[in-house]
């Protein structure tokens, strides 16, 4: 049936025309829950019409649609402009994207339900009713946020309808027009024609005729698509290849200055004195600043100079003491001993309860334990932390690459002591975000510097070594895992307990957000609790531990270590069981065909029944695999391991398979698949930040590794076919990366490495 | 005042004598297409030609730039009047088949690294015309990206390879 339609009142008015001829639009009140008209109205420009808050369409047939999400990287305004511009029916040539301003419409209601604490598999009364209030609270909140692998799916509704509203609406307009039904059009590649007239749709904006919305709009078939599922280049790739690409560090405002910041180098420390008056002698230094410390960040000092390489040398001229605060004997490996002690003790908050584990295990012929760990990472964009204020007495203008510009307007205002509405965010392109773009310290931080250089934009920039040693850093974590087997291998109960530092209540608390105070989260045991398989009897605990060391939100979050811990334990209760390691996740995705389905196509293309040919100097090459759902998608591994003559773990091939709902741009899916398999092997490998006298001791990428070019596997990537709404993408193929290596590992070895980074021992096991 | 030769034209530029390249670059020419990534010489994000050779403009003071001729990511495929040799419109030849190949393959992601990867690329094969994969891992040996372009970024310098030999 076509008749469908999502608006079931009239609600929209006649628009008319402006004083400068421009066209216009006019709105009557929508329902309270609309994400498609702005709260104000488009800035229009000449020659160009906004049909909704998500698509203006140029007299000159440009179509720019109008994306709130940050691009950091992960492909997303090429994949949401194909979104609308599948339902609009335009060319794709047509297609242009633009960072949208700050708008209520332009809220993220996908990072409300996705923290819920509910098992995806479940939905009841219960779930219903907590993602109802969820999407309200959200939506009354505004709060705008690109993370959570959540912006496909965010926008999968809003921007087809808006597609399909703007579409119904030219057609409408060119029907008058003509004085023929609006269904004897067609749209078709920008063009909309009846009989052998045609119309494009910037002749229809050009010629000033008023536009009225439409009121009912269908939705496409997903067997009529065009665009959605064909492999397109990122609309970024050109700008991208040839210098033009804008990013927050490259913004140039009039009368532009730069800072250099030094903070305190132990955790928790305070500037005790600096001498200011010897940095002002120097030459094109303008101002010293000290720094408190916003939104969570570092106390220290900041120099403005008309250069940033004055700026970075005179900080040195400062001479800054400082007093190392509480934590100058905080040690890391303290910090691994006391989490592996607290996961190691019963109780904790528990997350899932299936049966009854203790019953379970008593009958169990069979028991394994193993305590596994990872330490803190850091995010090391390529981009370091920079932003650019120009602070007024009434108001200021910013430029920053950022993953909240809600948040962002706010930490600024609040330093400024402006309104908000007076703070105007002009998002960029994103060096890397990986939730490092998620924290604020750095914006709350510019903000204090131009605060004391109002009426000059003022670019602070931070040195590698500043974003090294004051990240908030991916987390700890400890994970007991208890596993039982009966007499023929098949498991009747699995027990884990995590130790960690929560993340919510304190992102929440430093970054004002109220809502994460909720004592709901579910960050750390994410990709424990809540995996596809099903275990007869399972617990899933969890210990908050409380520790100085600042931590934050890292690409994948939970499921960073807690993909690790699982389907390494997974692959050990299948060596137990004394069982194909595949076979084994079968066994326990019996009832789950999505899962299953992605574990066979990962089998198939890795040719897992057949033996792995050698390593070019002739290594023995094993192959490992694992299974992890997350951010709505299921994305299996299989990695191809062997040992340099050294013993270095080299990683030759990955061969992913990812069921992630409908597929948008199936290219931009095999990128992220790349992407996260690099990131994730970077951190399976060499990611560790380590503490001594509470003092984070890497300080550039010489002692904080990165995978590199000769390093990178090679990585293929199968889609498994589907309708279902879009699952994420931009995280869900770093999990499973270090589980599949360690269990290459193990079939190469048969040594088990329980914590990251992998080392294997020197000698052969 | 110190006379720097960019992109085809000399430039006057009023700036300490150990100012690293990159900063005169970014805040004085305005050519923010070279990045700035680690200060030190290990990310390559800064690449930039001196001489038609890739070397890292954050590590490399003003002072040492003498008369030699820099180019950057904004004029590695501008002709340049001064200094028009065949070596010149080869490396423009060259430019263009490595940025068309760069959008074929969608090879950037975040794309803060690329400038520096594609300079490099550029200068490796405006001197190997075909090399392999252990010759392109070599010549990216210097360069991180964290996105995870690497593949891609390797098939690309190989269609560009393919691409100036048919050409």
């Amino acid at each position: 049936m076509d008749g469908y339609s999502r608006v079931k009142r009239r609600t929209f008015v006649i628009g008319g025309l402006s004083a400068g001829g421009a066209l216009l639009l006019g709105w009557s009140v929508l329902p309270p829950r609309q994400r498609l008209r702005r709260s104000s109205p488009e800035p229009r420009s000449d020659g160009r019409l906004a049909l909704n808050g998500w698509v203006a369409i140029g007299a000159d047939d440009r179509v720019t649609v109008i994306v709130p999400k940050a691009e950091m990287g992960q492909g997303v305004h090429t994949a949401l402009a194909m979104m609308l511009a599948e339902e609009l029916e335009c060319a794709w040539e047509q297609v242009r994207v633009e960072q949208s301003p700050i708008d209520p419409i332009y809220a993220n209601l996908t990072v409300g339900r996705d923290a819920l604490p509910f098992h995806p598999d479940e939905s009841n009364a219960i779930t219903r009713v907590a993602a109802w209030y969820s999407d309200k609270l959200l939506r009354n909140v505004g709060l705008m946020i690109t993370g959570g692998s959540t912006s496909v799916r965010d926008l999968w509704n809003p921007l087809r309808d808006a597609g399909a509203l703007a579409r119904a609406t030219l057609v409408n307009a060119a029907a008058a027009e003509w004085g023929v039904a609006h269904d004897q059009c067609r749209v078709d590649g920008g063009l909309i024609r009846a009989g052998d007239r045609a119309m494009r749709f910037g002749e229809l904006v050009a010629s000033g005729r008023t536009l009225v919305p439409a009121t009912q709009w269908v939705l496409k078939d997903a067997s009529a698509y065009r665009l959605i599922g064909t492999p397109r280049i990122r609309l970024d790739a050109a700008a991208k290849s040839d210098g033009r690409a804008v990013f927050g560090i490259d913004v140039r405002p009039e009368g532009i200055e730069y800072a250099a910041v030094t903070m305190s180098p132990t955790i928790g420390g305070r500037v005790r004195e600096f001498d200011a008056a010897a940095a002002l002698t120097i030459g094109g230094v303008r101002q010293v600043v000290e720094l408190t410390g916003r939104n969570g960040g570092a106390t220290g000092v900041a120099v403005i100079a008309e250069r940033w390489s004055v700026a970075t040398q005179a900080l040195s001229a400062l001479h800054v003491q400082w007093d190392a605060g509480p934590h100058a004997t905080l040690s890391s490996r303290e910090v691994r001993d006391t989490l592996r002690t607290r996961a190691a003790e019963r109780g904790g908050r528990t997350f899932r309860r299936v049966g009854d584990v203790d019953e379970a295990f008593a009958t169990a012929s069979t028991v394994v334990d193993a305590t596994y760990d990872v330490p803190y990472l850091a995010h090391t964009t390529m981009e370091p932390p920079n932003c650019t204020i120009l602070a007024r007495a009434d108001g200021a203008e910013m430029w920053v690459g950022t993953q909240v510009p809600t948040q962002a307007r706010s930490a600024v205002s609040d330093v400024l002591g402006v309104p908000v509405e007076s703070v105007h965010v002009h998002v960029q392109l994103l060096g890397g975000g990986f939730g490092r773009r998620l924290e604020l310290d750095f914006i709350g931080q510019a903000a204090e510097i131009a605060r004391a250089r109002a009426g000059v934009p003022v670019q602070v920039i931070w040195t590698r070594e500043n974003d090294v040693q004051h990240d908030f850093y991916r987390p700890a974590c400890a994970s007991v895992l208890r596993g039982g087997l009966d007499a023929a291998g098949r498991v009747v109960a699995l027990h884990a307990v995590a130790a960690s530092q929560p993340l919510v209540p304190a992102y929440g608390s430093r970054n004002g957000v109220a809502l994460a105070r909720l004592d709901v989260h579910k960050s750390s045991v994410e990709g424990l609790f809540d995996q596809p398989y099903a275990f007869p009897a399972m617990r899933v605990s969890h210990h908050a531990v409380t520790l100085p060391v600042p931590v934050g939100y890292w690409r994948a979050v939970g499921h960073s270590h807690n993909a690790f811990f699982l389907e390494s334990f997974i692959d050990e209760l299948a060596f137990a069981a004394q069982h194909d390691p595949i076979e084994f996740r079968a066994a326990l995705l019996s009832h789950h065909p999505r899962a299953l389905r992605v574990l066979e196509l990962v089998a198939e293309q890795a040719g897992w029944r057949t033996s792995p040919t050698l390593a070019a100097d002739g290594a023995r090459v094993a192959r490992g695999v694992a299974l992890h759902r997350s951010f709505g998608s299921i994305c299996a591994q299989v990695a191809e391991v062997s040992l340099s003559a050294t013993r270095e773990i080299r990683v030759h091939r990955v061969i992913c398979a990812v069921d992630c709902g409908i597929a948008i741009n199936p290219d931009g899916i095999a990128q992220q698949m790349e992407s996260g398999v690099v990131y994730g092997l970077t951190a399976a490998l060499y990611g560790e930040i380590t503490i001594e006298r509470g003092q984070v001791q890497q300080r550039n990428f010489d002692g904080y590794r990165a995978l590199r070019m000769r390093e990178c596997p090679v990585v293929e990537t199968f889609i498994v076919p589907s309708n279902e709404p879009p699952g994420g993408i931009g995280e869900v193929g770093l999990p499973p990366i270090a589980p599949a290596v360690a269990n290459a590992v193990f079939a190469l070895t048969g040594e088990r490495l329980r914590s990251l980074p992998l080392r294997v021992s020197m000698e052969a096991s | 005042m110190i006379t720097l030769h960019v992109n085809g034209r000399a430039v006057e530029v009023n700036a300490k004598p150990d100012t690293p390249l990159l900063w005169v670059l970014r805040e004085d020419l305005g050519a923010t297409g070279t990045k700035f990534g680690c200060g030190v010489s290990l990310c390559g994000a800064c690449t930039v030609h001196l001489n038609g050779r890739p070397i890292r403009s954050c590590v490399l003071p003003i002072s040492q730039v003498g008369d030699g001729r820099i180019t950057t990511i904004e004029g590695v495929s501008l002709q340049d009047i001064q200094s028009d040799t065949s070596a010149e419109f080869r490396r423009r030849q060259v430019a263009t088949a490595v940025q068309n190949a760069w959008i074929a393959r969608s090879v950037a992601q975040c794309g803060y690294c690329q400038s520096g990867m594609v300079m490099a690329a550029i200068a490796l094969l405006a001197e190997h015309a075909s090399p392999d994969d252990a010759e392109i891992d070599q010549a990216f040996a210097g360069h991180l990206c964290r996105c995870g372009s690497y593949q891609r970024l390797r098939a690309a310098v190989h269609d560009a390879a393919k691409a100036l030999a048919e050409s």
